[in-house]
């Protein structure tokens, strides 16, 4: 296996992905991600330098809206799924110490 | 201290822009309003919500990047910005990184040193994160979506600034270009304009810049300037300690005069910005630029001269009043109902001025009608008012944009015109002041004076002064 | 004839011509259900009351005459990770398990004002992202055809809530072959349409340059029918493509005559099962009689579709995914220590393996130092295949091939190997990459009584060459209900 994935390497991914993983579970990603990235290794056999990047499949540009407001006071939906909330506002543990 | 050190300062300077919607749905910018009450699944981060650009937005910001001598990708494309913060209901901001809509500008400021170009190195469009509350009580946050959303340019300057001074030179021209372009208000204290601050020391002469820091939550000038002085005087000590300078972002606090720095283990600063795969490209053809640059309105420079030039006021009055979008609206307004610029000016550069200062608020802080004080100028022309009662009506309709007239009527604030009132009024002052009569009989002028004050009084200034003084001699000297 | 045999424009002809009531064509298939989740587990949510309710309003205007669409009055489940108003939707997730969405899909949407009656909602591998329907977290879906395989997926529910009659036809969501690999392991026909023909606002993102929404039927003349009703351009969609062309129907013709179909060499090579092979070139064969030209040519870069789309597919997912919080709806962990344990619990524990995996390797491929060396990369390998499609396009008005490796494996075979699974995507996943249309047409089953599936593949746009090609296939055959679902049926009465 090229791609050797290192402690380091998926703590640093959990805190980008937020992600807590159990021992084992970190094993397990440890390995299956060095094996997917040894397969995706795999795309530097191809002689790429000739192409742009594509994003998008079709050359569509400049989707607009204008800028008239079209939506109202829609709170009482918006809050409705939240896991917790208070005065109108969705509860979250404090964010500053 | 035997070096001598050199401050280099880069800015990114966030603007509210002043749309009526948010940058990527419907939902309305207004400020105030009760918590997400200007919410919808997009600006909420819903799951199988899209976003759709407001196209003002790209209007507004190749308005400020043309105005601030920017070249414009012509193809730029939206980016997402990856980090957790509840504020950022995606957990990404969509911002632009790798094809900005705007580059390599400047602008020019004037300080004390002199004149000096300040480079822009990129204008971006991005959206605004959410507003949270502290809540004490209950030891939590409070999420409050009626911000996110609201569109941004972000623009970075080149570290072209060396002082406090420099800074504030160049944050009053963008200010005011961006001002009078339209595109927004640029309040730094209600948060429609933001800086932050790039700042580097290094020995004088040093080729390389020394490690930057970047500082937050800089809300009014005066905190910028105090915070540049702090971060200075901190990375000198350190330098001089022999430490490091660590690249990091600092929180200014205002109160305590001091910065902390914002590092956390769960802050990896790596947000892995790829091109948001829901927006498409934007194309800005030559049409558009030359449609834009065709419809910019008078910049300050151009009315700066024109106020010299049409309504002839001295240069220092025309830079006074060109100083402030809001307050140069207010005087052509007023002026053009009343066509007596001198006279606006004069009100507008004392009493508005001074009030002004005594209230700690900026010119955009006013919100009279021109069409009162219009009438106002008027009343005064007419000699219906007389100047002294003229600058509490002012200060009347600047506080509570009373209609003057009305006002003045209310309160029996017109000058006497009867001169026959006046004149019992006179000799009666007369009469009670025989040792003034004698001091005038006998030559001197300033009793006079005092006789014309008493009269004043008398009429709880609602005398024409003039017409005091005339009676007044005409009466003594029978 | 049982009712829940009809297709869904058969069953739309008789509910206009007033032979069954839309009550009773939503009550047999509600019995279905019944009768068969037990066995099958195809939906995640079931709203046999709403259904109802909805039924009797329908049938009202049908009457009336305000609703005269081939579809009005016709049952149909949804996957699961398409928003409907006030019904659960869950993508399969933990994290979604309590998630009622504000408002509709577009493409649910216009299904509704075509008289639809939404049944419920489909199981799905979590959010997309498997191929089996195993990663669900509410429990695997199984094969009606044998419930000792999988119904492969992600859109594994919808296939095998069409096959078993479960409903009469149902939308599925592709990224990598989630419509048309399942419609191969089910027996079934499914059409995921070109980029941007139908609107993905309200499709709960994966990977969002990638996912369409498309129909899955008993045959092509419902997926025709179905595709014409969702398909619209819609200003919420920035991707939203103006299409002028969206008379798919008018291209029901039992016509091939001059029709170039071109068979990649690439698509038969090692790893192709034998059956599938025989079956899929026996298909060919049917056309070439029908007066199709058939001939093989290299479209090249095959092997490297797999790799780019999981970098690709994983990015966009790891973003997408990150507003799945514990801030604003879905499951919160109960007890944390600060924002971020809040944060690292709650994902940690609403997220499935599967989904966990490509999340961190979508965070891994983006991160400081590897974005040019596996993004960058990846999109102009993107570019390549779109380009090879674009050459092969100029020869070949069609290109026919499998739309799997194999038939459908059995359960718990392929989720010890994720990259063994991957591999299975193997012709499915360029079509994604590269925003072509293709459908899944049933072509036989092998020796252990699974399905086949035949795959179409169309330029951009050409949705109706492959409807035209699919159709003239398939009137050469007749449509196979698994046993389970027809004794269902009977011991039902219905």
């Amino acid at each position: 296996m090229a791609n050797i994935i290192s402690d380091e390497t998926m703590e640093y991914v959990g805190i980008l992905a937020k992600l807590e993983l159990s021992p084992e579970e970190k094993e397990a990603a440890k390995k299956d991600m060095g094996r997917m990235l040894d397969y995706i290794d795999k795309l530097n056999e191809l002689d790429t330098s000739g192409a742009e990047p594509m994003s998008h499949v079709f050359p569509v540009t400049n989707v607009f809206r204008e800028d008239v407001v079209t939506n109202g006071d829609d709170r009482e939906q918006i809050l409705k799924n939240a896991p917790e909330q208070k005065d109108g506002a969705f509860k979250v543990p404090k964010t500053v110490e | 201290m035997s070096k001598q050190y050199e401050t280099v300062i880069g800015l990114e300077v966030h603007v509210e822009l002043a749309t009526k919607t948010k940058i990527f749905c419907g939902c309305s910018t207004a400020f105030g309003g009760a918590p997400n009450t200007h919410t919808c699944p997009v600006c909420t981060g819903m799951p199988g919500s899209l976003p759709v650009l407001n196209k003002q937005v790209v209007e507004y910001a190749l308005a400020v990047g043309l105005a601030t001598n920017c070249s414009i990708n012509q193809y730029c494309k939206f980016d997402r910005k990856n980090y957790f913060y509840p504020d950022n209901p995606q957990n990404y901001q969509i911002s632009q990184l790798y094809l900005p809509i705007c580059h390599d500008g400047w602008v020019e400021i004037e300080t004390a040193g002199g004149k000096k170009k300040i480079g822009i190195h990129e204008i971006h469009m991005e959206e605004d994160a959410g507003k949270l509350v502290h809540d004490e009580w209950e030891d939590c946050s409070l999420v409050d979506y009626n911000r996110s959303g609201v569109p941004l340019i972000e623009i970075v300057s080149e570290p072209d600034m060396r002082s406090a001074d420099e800074v504030i030179a160049y944050l009053e021209k963008l200010r005011l270009i961006i001002q009078y372009l339209g595109a927004s208000d640029c309040k730094l204290q209600e948060g429609s304009m933001r800086a932050d601050v790039n700042l580097s020391v290094r020995e004088v002469g040093a080729p390389a810049f020394g490690t930057r820091t970047e500082m937050k939550n800089l809300n009014s000038f005066k905190a910028i300037a105090r915070a540049i002085e702090g971060e200075r005087a901190r990375q000198i000590e350190l330098l001089e300690d022999g430490k490091n300078v660590i690249q990091e972002t600092r929180r200014w606090d205002d109160n305590k005069e001091a910065s902390h720095a914002m590092r956390s283990k769960e802050d990896a600063q790596d947000y892995r910005y790829f091109p948001d795969p829901d927006l498409v490209p934007v194309m800005i053809s030559d049409e558009w630029i030359a449609r834009v640059k065709a419809s910019q309105p008078e910049l300050r420079t151009e009315k700066l001269e024109r106020y010299q030039k049409e309504f002839g006021l001295p240069q220092y009055d025309a830079e006074i009043l060109t100083g402030s979008k809001h307050l140069a609206d207010i005087f052509e307004q007023t002026t053009a109902v009343c066509g007596k610029p001198k006279e606006v000016s004069n009100w507008l550069m004392t009493d508005a001025m001074r009030l002004l200062k005594e209230q700690e608020q900026e010119p955009e802080d006013m919100h009279f009608s021109p069409e009162h004080l219009a009438k106002l100028v008027e009343l005064v022309d007419k000699n219906v008012i007389n100047r002294t009662v003229a600058r509490t009506v002012f200060e009347e309709i600047f506080r509570h944009d009373v209609e003057p007239e009305a006002y003045v009527e209310e309160k029996g604030l017109k000058v006497v015109k009867d001169e026959g009132a006046l004149k019992t009024k006179i000799e009666e002052i007369i009469a009670a002041n025989p040792q003034s009569v004698a001091d005038f009989k006998a030559g001197k002028e300033k009793a006079m004076g005092f006789l014309v004050g008493q009269t004043m009084r008398a009429m709880k200034g609602k005398a024409d002064p003039a017409v005091v003084n005339t009676l007044v001699r005409e009466l003594l000297s029978r | 004839m049982s009712i829940l045999n009809l297709t869904a424009v058969e069953l739309g002809k008789k509910i206009k011509a007033g032979e069954v009531t839309v009550v009773e064509a939503t009550k047999a298939a509600l019995a279905q259900i019944q009768a068969l989740e037990p066995t099958l587990n195809s939906y995640v949510t079931v709203d046999a009351e709403g259904a109802m309710k909805r039924a009797e309003e329908v049938q009202k205007r049908i009457d009336d005459g305000t609703l005269t669409g081939p579809l009005a009055g016709v049952p149909v489940a949804i996957k699961d990770n398409m928003c409907t108003e006030g019904m659960l939707t869950t993508c399969s997730s933990r994290i979604l398990y309590n998630f009622k969405p504000t408002y509709t899909a577009e493409a649910v949407l216009n299904l509704e004002k075509a008289g639809a009656v939404i049944l419920g909602k489909t199981n799905m591998d979590e959010f997309a992202m498997g191929s089996t329907t195993e990663t669900s977290a509410f429990g695997e879906t199984r094969n009606p055809w044998n419930p000792e395989h999988v119904p492969g997926g992600s859109s594994g529910g919808s296939c095998a809530a069409v096959a078993a009659n479960e409903c009469f036809y149902a939308l599925g969501s592709d990224t990598g072959g989630s419509i048309r690999q399942p419609s191969s392991f089910c027996g079934v026909t499914g059409i995921k349409p070109t980029y941007g023909t139908v609107s993905r606002y309200g499709l709960i993102a994966y990977g969002s340059s990638l996912d369409q929404i498309g129909p899955i039927a008993k045959d092509v003349t419902d997926c025709a029918a179905i595709l014409e009703v969702i398909a619209s351009y819609d200003k919420k969609d920035s991707t939203s493509v103006k299409r002028e062309d969206l008379d798919f129907t008018s291209a029901l013709v039992d016509d091939v005559k001059g029709m170039r179909i071109g068979i990649p060499r690439d698509y038969f090579g090692e790893g192709l099962d034998p059956e599938v092979k025989k079956a899929v070139l026996q298909a060919a064969e049917v056309l070439r009689e029908k007066g199709a030209i058939v001939e093989e040519f290299d479209l090249s870069l095959v092997e490297y579709a797999i790799p780019a789309y999981y970098v690709i597919a994983s990015a966009e997912a790891s973003s997408n995914l990150s507003r799945f919080d514990g801030v604003k709806y879905g499951y919160r962990t109960k007890e944390y220590e600060g924002l971020h344990n809040m944060y690292k619990k709650s994902r940690s524990e609403g997220f499935g393996a599967e989904v966990k995996r490509r999340i961190m390797l979508g965070s891994f491929v983006l991160s400081s130092g590897y974005y040019d060396a596996y993004y960058l990369k990846a999109l102009r390998t993107k570019a390549l295949i779109k380009k090879a499609f674009d050459q092969a396009f100029e020869k070949y008005d069609v290109i026919l091939g499998p739309a799997a490796p194999s038939t459908a494996p059995k359960l718990g075979a392929s989720l010890s190997d994720p990259l063994q699974m991957y591999l299975g995507d193997i012709y499915t996943i360029s079509v994604n990459l590269a925003g072509l249309p293709g459908m899944t047409v049933p072509c036989g089953k092998d020796s252990k009584g699974l399905p086949i599936g035949l795959q179409l593949i169309g330029d951009c746009f050409q949705e109706k060459k492959i409807i035209r090609a699919g159709y003239a296939y398939e009137c050469s055959r007749s449509y196979e209900t698994p046993e389970l679902a027809v004794k269902a049926a009977e011991q039902e009465g219905r």
